[in-house]
C-alpha cells in the first residue's frame, strides 16, 4: 500500500473555436493578436460550467470505481458559478454520493488545483479512504484580449488514496511568493495583468527553479531522471527554458495543449498530469508545477497499476471527440460578451423555489428514478404509483440511478421557436436500454446532426437554465448522441 | 355500462365570433359576440339559463381565473358558472360540463362558452411560460411544434415511411385546409396556398415549416344546450342531438413507460373506441359523414386519421394524398379551416369544431356546405403533447340516427 493517484480522468468541451476566427475579428483592434493566431481553444458550451465539467471529469475518473468507497470530493477553480454555495456540494449531488463524504472548495489562484492536490496527499496518507479531486475552470476573459486567445476550458479529476495506486506520491513542495502577475479583486469579471516579460523574467524563472529543486531534493530524484515535465503557463518557450535552467531533460516537456485545448487555469496542472499519465508508461517519474503567487510542484513516478486501468475518455478521448467552431460571434454570445437580441420569449422567469429543488434534488441533480420492487419496472421520475399498466403497485419503488445508463433515440425535432441561447433547441424521447424513458433536451448536438430513430445516447449533467435576475442556475441532465465516445456501448 | 349520452341533450343554439387577429377587441367583447349569436339562434331570452361553463386555458393572457370573467361579461344573473381548464382540450370540457348538466336534470338548459386572447404577447405562436415549479425542474425545453414534430421522426421510422413523402402528405393537409377556410367568412386565415409554399416554408421544428403549424388565434364560440322535449317545446325540429362525449387522459404510460413508440395517440384511440360505442358507431370509415380534427400542426391531423380508426393503421398518407379528407373527398376532415385557418383560440376551439359541424347539419354553411346530407360528425380536441395529453372525441348527430 501506498500514497498516489489510484485513478484519473478528464473533460473536454467539445467545441473547438479556432483561433484564426478571434483574430480575424479583433486584430483591428490589437493587431498583436496575430502572433497567438494559431490552433484552437476549448470552449465550453452555453450550458457548462466549471461544475459540469468537473461532473464529467469525475465521472470518467470514477470508471469502474464504487463511489461509496469515496471519502471526500474537493474542487478547485477560480470560476465556481456559486460564491456561497459548497460547489464540490453540486459535484456529489450529481454523483449521488449526498451524505457522510467531505466536500472542499479551493480557490483564489492559479495554483489552487496543484496546492489542493498536496493537501488531499497529505490527508489520504492520514485517512486512507480515497478523495475524489477534482479541478476545472472556465475563466471570463475580455473580447480582444490575449487572454481569449491563450485560456481554453477543461477539468480534469484524480482519485489519491492510499492503495495500488497507477502513481506513486513521491514528494511535494510548495514556494509561496506574493509575486502578483495578474489578480481579480472582487466583483470584478475580469483579471487585470501586468507586463509578460517581467512574469516570465522575474515570476517564471525564479520561483519555478526554486520549488523544483526543493521536491527533487526531497526526492533523492536527479533532474535528468524526470520523464514528464508539466508546466502549465501559456508562454511560449518558457517550460524549455526552465528545463535547460534546471537540468531537465529537453524530451520531458510535456505538451501544454496550446495548440488544441488552450490553458485552462488553475486546472490546467491537473488536465496536464491525468494527459501525461494516459501516455506514460510504468515507471516513468511525471513532475507537476502549478504556478501562483508562488508554485507547487509535485513528483509522481507511475507504476505496473497504470496498465490494469479501465479504458475512459481521459483528456485525449476528449480532444478527439471535438467539433470545430469557426464562429467567434457564438463564443461572445455564450459568454455573454455582447448583447444579443434574445427576444420576448427568453424572458420568462426562471426562478427556482429552494425548497422544490432540495425536496425533489435527488431526480434533478442525481437524476435518481425508481424500479419497481414488485415488476422490476425502472421508471422516471420516481412515484407512488408503479407506471407498469400491468403492475400498478404503490409505495414499491426503490432508487435507480439513471445517468449512467444507455438509452436510444425514440423521436426528436429541432426546435427554432423555444427560446434557447443555441437554436435550433434540440430534444426528444429518450428510452433507456433497461427500461424507462424521459423527453430530454439535448447537448452538444451538431447543427446539421443526422439524428437516427434509435441511435444510442447517453447523459452529461448540465445547466438547464440560467435565472439572470437573481443570479441562480438550475442543473439537470441531458443527453447527447453516445456516438464519437471511445468507451463500449 | 354506462347507459351514455347519446340522445339525452339536444343542441339549442351555437354561436361563434370572428376569429383572429382582434387588436382592438378585449375577451370581453368576443364572448359576447359568440353568446349573442347563439342565444339568436336559440330563441331564449339570457335569464332562461339555469348554469354557465366557461373554457379557456391560458387565462394570465387575458381575463384571469375563475368563472366571474363570463358573469360579468355576459351579466349572468347569479347563476353557477364553472371555469374549466384542460390543455388545448378545455372548449370540449365546457361542452362537456353543460350536457351533463342537462343529462342528469340539474338544470334546464345550460351554456357552454370559450374564450381565448393570445394576440396580446408580443409574438406569434403561443405563450413561453412555466410548467409548474417541479415540472420546469426536469422537463425538456420544449415548444408546441416541438413536441407534435416528433411523431413524424417515430411516424416514418414505424412504418418505413420515406421522410419525403410524408412531408408532401402533411403539406396536402395545409393546402386543403387553406383552401377550406378561404370560404369560411369567420376564419382567420383566408388565403389559398399551395404545395411548393407549404415545402418551402421556414422550419420551425424539423420537420415542420411555418405552413405545417396553426396559427393563434383571439376568438370565442358557445353552445347552449337542453333536452330534446325542451327543444320541441320552443318549437325546435330536425333536432342535432349529442351522441357521444369522451375524454381520455393520459397517465404517464406514453411519457414513462416504453410500452408506446412516440408514432400515435393512445389518448385518442381510448377516446374514439369508447365514442363509437356510446353512439352506436360500428364502423366509423363508412358512418361518419364529416369531421373536425385537433390540427394544431399538420403531422397531428395526419395520425389522428389512423387514431380515429378511419384511415388504417399506416394508410393515412395514402388516403391524404388520395384526397379522402378533401372537402369534396369521402369524409371530409376540417370542411371550416380547421385550426390551420379557422384558427386557434385554444379555450374556444373544441366548440368551433362542435359549431361547423352544427352548422353544416342544418345547411347552413354557406360557400362550404357539403351537398350530401350527414348524419354523424366527429369532432377530435386534443390538449397537450404527445407524449402526455387529454384527448376529447364528441359525436353528434341527427336526432334518432
Amino acid at each position: 500500500m501506498s500514497i498516489g493517484i489510484l485513478s484519473f480522468g478528464g473533460y473536454v468541451p467539445r467545441a473547438r473555436l479556432s483561433r484564426q476566427a478571434i483574430v480575424a475579428a479583433n486584430a483591428w483592434f490589437n493587431a498583436g493578436l496575430k502572433a497567438l493566431g494559431k490552433g484552437e481553444r476549448s470552449m465550453a458550451n452555453w450550458d457548462e460550467d466549471s461544475v459540469t465539467m468537473a461532473v464529467e471529469a469525475a465521472r470518467d475518473c470514477l470508471t469502474g470505481i464504487d463511489r461509496t468507497t469515496l471519502s471526500a470530493i474537493h474542487m478547485a477553480s477560480t470560476s465556481f458559478p456559486f460564491q456561497d454555495r459548497q460547489n464540490s456540494g453540486i459535484v456529489a449531488a450529481a454523483l449521488d454520493v449526498e451524505g457522510g463524504i467531505q466536500t472542499l472548495d479551493l480557490s483564489s489562484s492559479q495554483r489552487a488545483a496543484t496546492s489542493g492536490l498536496a493537501a488531499a496527499l497529505r490527508m489520504a496518507a492520514g485517512d486512507g479512504a480515497p478523495i475524489l479531486f477534482t479541478a476545472a475552470e472556465k475563466r471570463r476573459t475580455k473580447a480582444a484580449s490575449p487572454l481569449e486567445m491563450t485560456t481554453g476550458d477543461g477539468a480534469a479529476a484524480v482519485l489519491v488514496g492510499d492503495g495500488d495506486p497507477v502513481a506513486t506520491f513521491l514528494a511535494g513542495h510548495t514556494e509561496t511568493v506574493d509575486f502578483v502577475d495578474h489578480y481579480r479583486g472582487q466583483d470584478e469579471a475580469y483579471d487585470y495583468t501586468w507586463e509578460e516579460r517581467w512574469v516570465r523574467d522575474e515570476g517564471y524563472m525564479k520561483i519555478v527553479p526554486a520549488a523544483v529543486a526543493a521536491v527533487l531534493a526531497k526526492a533523492g530524484v536527479e533532474p535528468g531522471a524526470v520523464d514528464r515535465f508539466c508546466f502549465p503557463a501559456a508562454a511560449r518557450g518558457v517550460a524549455a527554458g526552465l528545463a535547460r535552467k534546471m537540468g531537465l531533460r529537453e524530451d520531458a516537456v510535456a505538451d501544454n495543449l496550446q495548440a488544441n485545448l488552450g490553458e485552462a487555469g488553475a486546472a490546467h496542472p491537473l488536465i496536464m498530469l491525468v494527459h501525461a499519465l494516459e501516455q506514460a508508461t510504468p515507471g516513468e517519474k511525471i513532475l507537476v508545477t502549478g504556478f501562483g503567487q508562488g508554485c507547487d510542484a509535485l513528483l509522481f513516478e507511475t507504476t505496473e497499476a497504470l496498465a490494469a486501468l479501465p479504458a475512459r475518455m481521459g483528456i485525449a478521448g476528449h480532444l478527439a471527440r471535438r467539433r470545430a467552431e469557426s464562429n467567434y460571434q457564438k463564443f461572445l454570445a455564450f459568454n455573454d460578451l455582447i448583447t444579443l437580441e434574445r427576444g420576448l420569449r427568453a424572458e420568462v422567469d426562471k426562478q427556482t423555489g429552494l425548497t422544490t429543488l432540495f425536496r425533489n434534488r435527488g431526480m434533478v441533480e442525481g437524476m435518481i428514478g425508481g424500479r419497481c420492487t414488485q415488476c422490476g419496472t425502472l421508471q422516471f421520475p420516481k412515484s407512488n404509483v408503479c407506471v407498469n399498466p400491468n403492475c400498478g403497485a404503490v409505495d414499491s419503488q426503490e432508487d435507480q440511478p439513471f445517468s449512467d445508463v444507455r438509452g436510444r433515440l425514440n423521436s426528436f425535432t429541432a426546435d427554432r421557436l423555444t427560446y434557447s441561447p443555441d437554436p435550433p433547441a434540440f430534444y426528444g424521447m429518450i428510452q433507456f436500454d433497461e427500461g424507462g424513458r424521459l423527453m430530454s433536451d439535448f447537448t452538444d448536438v451538431d447543427p446539421d446532426a443526422d439524428l437516427r430513430v434509435g441511435m444510442p445516447m447517453r447523459m452529461m449533467f448540465r445547466v438547464k437554465d440560467y435565472d439572470t435576475k437573481r443570479g441562480f442556475r438550475r442543473y439537470f441532465w441531458k443527453a447527447t448522441p453516445a456516438e464519437n465516445t471511445i468507451t463500449e456501448e | 355500462m354506462a347507459k351514455g349520452i347519446s340522445d339525452k341533450v339536444a343542441i339549442l343554439g351555437m354561436g361563434c365570433s370572428k376569429f383572429g387577429e382582434r387588436w382592438n377587441d378585449n375577451a370581453e367583447d368576443l364572448m359576447l359576440e359568440a353568446f349573442q349569436e347563439a342565444l339568436t339562434d336559440a330563441g331564449i331570452e339570457k335569464d332562461q339559463i339555469d348554469a354557465a361553463w366557461f373554457s379557456t386555458a391560458i387565462e394570465e393572457q387575458h381575463v384571469g381565473k375563475s368563472g366571474v370573467p363570463l358573469a360579468i361579461a355576459l351579466r349572468l344573473p347569479y347563476i353557477p358558472v364553472t371555469r374549466v381548464e384542460n390543455y388545448c382540450a378545455s372548449g370540449s370540457e365546457a361542452l362537456r360540463g353543460a350536457v351533463y348538466a342537462v343529462a342528469s336534470g340539474a338544470a334546464d338548459i345550460a351554456l357552454a362558452l370559450g374564450v381565448e386572447k393570445l394576440k396580446d404577447t408580443g409574438y406569434g405562436g403561443l405563450p413561453q411560460r412555466s410548467r409548474g415549479s417541479v415540472n420546469d425542474l426536469v422537463w425538456a425545453n420544449a415548444s408546441a411544434p416541438g413536441s407534435f414534430a416528433q411523431l413524424a421522426s417515430a411516424y416514418a421510422a414505424k412504418h418505413g415511411i420515406d421522410r419525403g413523402d410524408l412531408k408532401r402528405a402533411m403539406a396536402h393537409i395545409s393546402v386543403k385546409s387553406h383552401d377550406n377556410g378561404a370560404k369560411n367568412p369567420k376564419a382567420h386565415l383566408r388565403n389559398k396556398i399551395d404545395e411548393d409554399k407549404v415545402l418551402n416554408a421556414p422550419m420551425v421544428a424539423e420537420p415542420l415549416g411555418l405552413f405545417d403549424c396553426c396559427g393563434v388565434s383571439d376568438g370565442s364560440a358557445c353552445a347552449i344546450v337542453t333536452t330534446p322535449e325542451i327543444a320541441r317545446s320552443l318549437g325546435k325540429t330536425d333536432l342535432i342531438t349529442v351522441k357521444a362525449l369522451q375524454l381520455a387522459v393520459s397517465n404517464g404510460t406514453e411519457a414513462q413507460h416504453n410500452s408506446w413508440d412516440g408514432s400515435y395517440f393512445m389518448t385518442a384511440r381510448t377516446a374514439a373506441r369508447r365514442a363509437y360505442k356510446e353512439a352506436g358507431i360500428e364502423n366509423p370509415r363508412e358512418q361518419i359523414s364529416m369531421f373536425e380534427v385537433h390540427d394544431c400542426f399538420s403531422i397531428t391531423e395526419l395520425v389522428t386519421m389512423e387514431d380515429l380508426f378511419i384511415s388504417p393503421e399506416g394508410g393515412a398518407v395514402k388516403d391524404v394524398l388520395d384526397g379522402f379528407y378533401d372537402a369534396d373527398g369521402k369524409i371530409p376532415c376540417q370542411i371550416d379551416g380547421g385550426l390551420k385557418c379557422f384558427g386557434h383560440p385554444i379555450g374556444a376551439s373544441g366548440l368551433r369544431m362542435v359549431y361547423e359541424m352544427y352548422l353544416q347539419m342544418q345547411g347552413r354553411a354557406g360557400e362550404r356546405q357539403r351537398a350530401d346530407e350527414p348524419v354523424f360528425a366527429l369532432t377530435h380536441n386534443l390538449g397537450g403533447f404527445p407524449h402526455q395529453n387529454v384527448c376529447s372525441v364528441a359525436i353528434i348527430g341527427r336526432e334518432g340516427a
